[in-house]
């Protein structure tokens, strides 16, 4: 049956073509809008997210990193505008198709997002059963490398409940990581963890890039973690891209709100 | 000293306050009449998905067999415990009834009817509700505000058939199965009452039994039973799946879920039978 799924998710997937690969960018955003009743948060969203670099998206609170990220994995559809990840337009698939393609993406979520009914293990162990037909013996193994990796191989057995935050993080990490998606996705990675932690999961970050060449969206508004992990940033401000570019880039940007942002934040991006 | 300037006129005039009552009335009036409508639109959404997807692989039996152990092996104790009382109440009842007019050797017919056709389905499916449906609810409604149902979509998992599906499929086996389970007790508990303290004919008790409950009555209230089990595990996982605000609103989600399974049982019963017996609908 996992066979017959896997094929399915095969025959589902559009072939990619063989240019892509090549692209120095990976996703392209363009003019994306979102509303909610006649609440507008993105307003004409554009950005590139390039291929196997660290991106960032920051910005203030309630500025629409979270919903920018939500189209872009399609929890949501934008109302209009194109999300187009290796040629393909996300925004419009559908179905089966959309389905298979989530696979591109990993996601590790503000709050982590485990299933609390499952230990950590299983957590983690969870998105190669249902997607691969590996034996028992290889998930195993796979799992209990990605964990020890992580430092949380000791914890394989316990429930996400009886975990600090820090180490709920991690396992988040391992499961987004574990099937090896081209993109990872991070809410908030370093909300609410204390600095030594903060440091680990950044280092993460940076591994996953230079380790598996994945493509890493950050969103954040922690700028310590900016400047310790940034190829690329943008900063989105009342649900427009207020400026983009290399972290030099946005430092001397001559947006005000951007200024202001990187000034009250008293990191040096340099 | 500088005059002042003069303030700009105000374009738009302040709706008076009886305008604003009128408004507010005729929207609460309008959600009052529209939202049992919403409400049936979403819950058939939510079926149709769950039939889509249930004949979809991958099928997950593990899932179903915890599902089923979870409503059917879970309510065992309830269900027996409610059976017992209320077929020993019936037996009260009845008793106390017939004898006015020297009837009482009619009340094992009488209860194993009430009990095959009515009492058995709808009770279990309340009891169900109470227990299996509220946790359900709740368990969803945490996964909704915690991103755990938003994990399961970015993993490339469609979470109806992974959360919905295996649960209705369990209400569907297992709410008959518990009918069954409350129908005996609910027939021992009536026999107890009226044989050994109220003294009647455990002969004449069984005899009649036997004599007017026939399959078709049983088979009535098992397809009723199926019936309640798709919607009451429907209308947890609806609730428990769109639940939002955090705890309170999976809160109020539970409530929610119970208040319109125990309507949706009692409607649907007078429906369901309307149709086996073709009479009574329009």
């Amino acid at each position: 049956m996992k066979l017959f799924r896997a094929n399915l998710m095969r025959l589902t997937q559009p072939p990619l073509p063989a240019q892509v690969k090549d692209d120095p960018i990976h996703v392209r955003i363009r003019d994306v809008n979102k509303s909610y009743g006649s609440h507008h948060v993105l307003k004409g969203v554009s950005l590139d997210i390039h291929r196997g670099k660290t991106n960032l998206i920051i910005g203030p609170s309630g500025s629409g990193k979270t919903v920018l990220m939500r189209q872009l994995i399609r929890l949501e559809k934008p109302d209009s505008g194109e999300l187009n990840v290796n040629g393909l337009d996300f925004a419009k698939l559908e179905g089966l198709t959309l389905a298979s393609m989530r696979r591109t993406f990993g996601m590790v979520f503000q709050m982590s997002a485990l299933f609390d009914s499952m230990t950590v293990f299983d957590n983690v162990a969870f998105p190669l059963r249902e997607h691969t037909d590996m034996s028992r013996k290889e998930i195993a193994e796979r799992v209990m490398e990605k964990l020890a990796g992580l430092g949380v191989a000791g914890a394989a057995q316990q429930l996400p409940a009886h975990l600090s935050g820090g180490m709920q993080k991690r396992v988040a990490v391992a499961r987004a990581m574990i099937l090896e998606s081209e993109i990872l996705i991070y809410d908030e990675p370093t909300t609410g963890l204390d600095p030594i932690t903060t440091e680990m999961v950044d280092d993460l970050i940076v591994e996953a890039e230079e380790m598996f060449g994945v493509t890493s969206i950050v969103i954040s508004h922690d700028m310590a973690s900016v400047a310790r992990i940034a190829d690329y940033l943008s900063f989105l401000h009342l649900g427009e891209i207020a400026a983009t570019g290399t972290r030099h880039e946005l430092l001397h940007s001559d947006h005000p709100a951007t200024k202001e942002f990187v000034r009250a934040s008293r990191v040096n991006l340099d | 000293m500088p005059e002042a300037a003069p303030t700009a006129p105000a374009t738009t005039e302040e709706p008076s306050k009886l305008r604003v009552a009128a408004r507010e009335l005729g929207r609460w009036f309008a959600t009052l009449v529209l939202s049992p409508f919403v409400e049936l639109g979403a819950l058939s959404r939510l079926f149709g998905q769950t039939l889509f997807w249930g004949i979809r692989p991958p099928y997950r039996a593990r899932l179903f067999v915890e599902s089923m152990e979870f409503i059917g092996i879970g309510s065992i104790f309830l269900v027996s415990l409610t059976a017992m009382f209320v077929g020993g109440v019936l037996a009260l009842q009845l008793v106390d009834g017939f004898r006015d007019f020297g009837a009482e050797n009619q009340t094992g017919a009488v209860i194993g009817l009430a009990l095959a056709r009515e009492v058995g389905p709808v009770f279990t499916a309340l009891m169900v509700t109470s227990r299996a449906g509220s946790a359900m609810t709740t368990e969803l409604g945490s996964m909704r505000v915690t991103n755990q149902i938003d994990a399961l979509v970015t993993m490339a998992i469609e979470p109806v058939q992974y959360l919905v599906v295996p649960r209705v499929l369990a209400g569907l086996v297992m709410v008959p199965v518990l009918t069954m389970l409350f129908n005996v007790v609910g027939v021992f508990g009536a026999f107890f009452v009226a044989v050994s303290l109220l003294g009647l004919d455990p002969g004449v008790f069984m005899d009649r039994l036997r004599w007017l409950v026939d399959w078709d009555d049983v088979s009535q209230g098992l397809i009723k039973a199926m019936v309640f089990g798709v919607a009451v595990t429907l209308i947890a996982c609806r609730h428990g799946f769109f639940a939002e605000g955090g705890a309170a609103g999976v809160g109020r989600a539970t409530n929610r879920a119970v208040v319109q399974s125990a309507i949706a049982i009692l409607m649907l019963d007078y429906f369901v039978t309307g149709i086996i017996l073709g009479e009574g609908l329009f």
